[in-house]
């Protein structure tokens, strides 16, 4: 039995809503060590061999299983690169829950970068959640650089939710994705920033196959000195449909970029962006302080809505 | 009870002052279900506004229960009893109907209790308590969703800002028993309606008439009404059809 103290039950609550040790496969990283692993009949953690990371076999056909894999970093000053590999079997439909937890108190910074590739398998259905949290009141920053490739075989079908709201200073995620025939991707990602934070994200999706579609749609918030780069580009070789769309909020001093980009290379492409910054409509303030709220309770429950 | 004391009130539009409300003095008393009626662009939903506290006077006074709140917030002014639906319903990204009747009950609320006040606006409340108040709702759905939402308040003064709008006539029966209801259980309370329908002014105890900006008459329904009839300020039932149209075109801009 895994004892898990105070700060890593929190980090582990925050970012894989995890009380306890997860049913079904998993493999809980603290502090650049392996905390527990476990497998089961249809998956497989193997840890690579000469640099960190794991890889997670998923057997064709598998059905409603989950794979835990958050990470958690306590101590200050510690920088870690991680290579996970996911190989989800033909047929398979699976939830997996990644996510990184950092809680920095000290004045070094500490890093996480997880590199995350992921091959679904012909008719695979995949479900993936990832959240990043950062906690501590320590000088060091808390910083997070995931990389993520998606090889989507066909008719393969994959939903991804992205989740940053607290504590991240420094963030830059590359997300890139090639979809064959029949292959459909979701994302979703939920972004807030605060203080001096950064966060940069891109999305780099191909749709290499005819019936291939992609929804890449980011709600985000950029508060008080924070800044925030949206850069999505769906690119369209076959009979695909595509859509992007960013919608965020500013406040205070936040500033936002976004860069959404479309190129078609197949007449039968389908395309399509949207992107949208402004900050909260004053008439939605003013409703609510009809109701009773204050000014500063009626902006909190407006952001709490748009990134639920 | 509400009482606007020699209130005026101007904006300024593309560099030139232009007055909007001149001098107007009314009392909505406790108890007492108002109705103000009068031509469109006479400033019937600006007066509303002043009572919530969007918008404030440049000179007068505007007392609730005798205490002058001319300057109140309009947080303060929601708390001390204020409840106004808007006649332009506001549109939110994620906040869901549930949501907004919560807040506006200011209380922790059940499903089944937020549910009643839906239900009473005419809506099938299980299609509706989880949906979000975004464009995804008609017009007349969303100015039903905000009648319910002042219901859940239960304010000392209740301001409706023409309710019967983009609402169909079919809605509009029951509607109107909503507000007959919110009429026999007045209590201490007081409401007031921006409204030209004849039914509505059918039940007020007292009709306000606001035309450019002034109150041209305000007196008892009962001997105001019959001035009204056959002018834009009183519209039977009957001809709601066509005004309800024009509703529900104005939904899909
Ligand atoms: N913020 C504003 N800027 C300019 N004109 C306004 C503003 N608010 C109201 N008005 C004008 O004041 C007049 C009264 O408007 P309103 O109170 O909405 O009338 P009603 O509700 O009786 O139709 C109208 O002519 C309207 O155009
Ligand atoms: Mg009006």
């Amino acid at each position: 039995m895994i004892q898990f103290d105070e700060i890593q039950k929190r980090l582990l609550s925050e970012v894989a809503d995890l009380h306890s040790v997860p049913e079904g496969a998993y493999n809980i990283r603290s502090n650049g060590a392996a905390l527990g692993r476990a497998s089961t009949a249809n998956i497989e953690i193997i840890p690579k061999e000469g640099k960190s990371g794991i890889d997670i076999k998923i057997k064709p056909g598998t059905k409603n299983e989950s794979v835990h894999i958050p990470v958690i970093m306590t101590e200050s000053g510690l920088k870690e690169a991680v290579y996970n590999d996911f190989f989800i079997g033909e047929d398979a439909d699976v939830v997996i829950v990644a996510g990184c937890g950092i809680d920095n108190c000290g004045n070094q910074d500490s890093e996480h970068d997880g590199i995350h590739r992921f091959y679904v398998g012909k008719g695979a259905k995949v479900k993936y959640v990832e959240k990043h949290y950062g906690s501590g009141n320590g000088t060091g920053k808390r910083i997070l650089n995931p990389v993520t490739e998606v090889y989507m075989e066909e008719d393969s079908s994959m939903e991804m939710e992205m989740v940053q709201i607290k504590g991240v200073d420094d963030t830059e995620r590359v997300t890139k994705s090639e979809l064959a025939k029949g292959a459909s991707l979701v994302v979703h990602e939920r972004l807030m920033t605060h203080g001096d934070q950064r966060a940069i994200s891109t999305y780099t999706v191909n749709l290499n196959g005819d019936g291939s579609n992609a929804d890449v749609v980011s709600r985000s918030v950029a508060r008080d000195n924070s800044y925030q780069k949206f850069d999505a580009v769906i690119t369209g070789n076959a009979a695909c449909s595509g859509h992007t769309e960013c919608d965020a909020i500013i406040m205070d001093n936040g500033r936002i970029l976004a860069v959404p980009g479309l190129e078609a290379n197949s007449v039968d492409a389908a395309l399509v962006h949207e992107a949208a910054i402004g900050k909260i409509a004053g008439d939605q303030i003013i409703k609510l302080m009809t109701l009773g709220l204050t000014e500063e309770e009626a902006e909190e429950q407006i952001i709490n809505g748009f990134l639920k | 009870m509400i009482e606007f004391k020699n209130v005026t009130f101007g904006v300024n539009d593309e560099g030139t002052d232009k007055e909007i409300i001149h001098d107007v003095s009314f009392v909505i008393p406790d108890r007492k279900f108002v109705v103000i009626t009068g031509p469109n662009g006479g400033g019937k939903s600006t007066i509303a506004r002043l009572i919530a506290g969007i918008e404030k006077p440049q000179s007068g006074q505007i007392l609730m229960d005798g205490e002058d709140i001319t300057q109140m917030s309009v947080t303060d002014r929601a708390k001390k009893g204020i409840g106004y639906a808007f006649q332009q319903p506001v549109k939110f990204k994620g906040i869901q109907v549930f949501d907004l009747i919560r807040l506006a009950s200011g209380k922790k609320i059940s499903m089944t209790d937020a549910c009643q006040y839906l239900s009473a606006v005419g809506l099938c409340a299980r299609d509706y308590i989880n949906r979000e108040v975004n464009s995804s709702l008609s017009g007349g759905e969303l100015k039903r969703i905000e009648i319910a939402t002042v219901l859940a308040k239960a304010s000392r003064l209740s301001v409706f800002d023409e309710p019967e709008a983009g609402i169909d006539l079919w809605s509009f029966q029951n509607l109107i028993e909503v507000f007959e209801k919110m009429r026999r259980d007045i209590k201490d309370s007081s409401i007031l309606i921006i409204s030209h329908q004849e039914r509505i002014l059918a039940i007020a105890d007292e009709i306000i008439v606001i035309k450019e900006g002034r109150v041209l008459e305000h007196g008892v329904g009962s001997e105001v009404l019959p001035k009204l009839m056959g002018t834009d300020s009183a519209v039977p039932e009957c001809k709601m059809g066509m005004a309800a149209k024009e509703g529900e075109e104005d939904d899909t801009v």
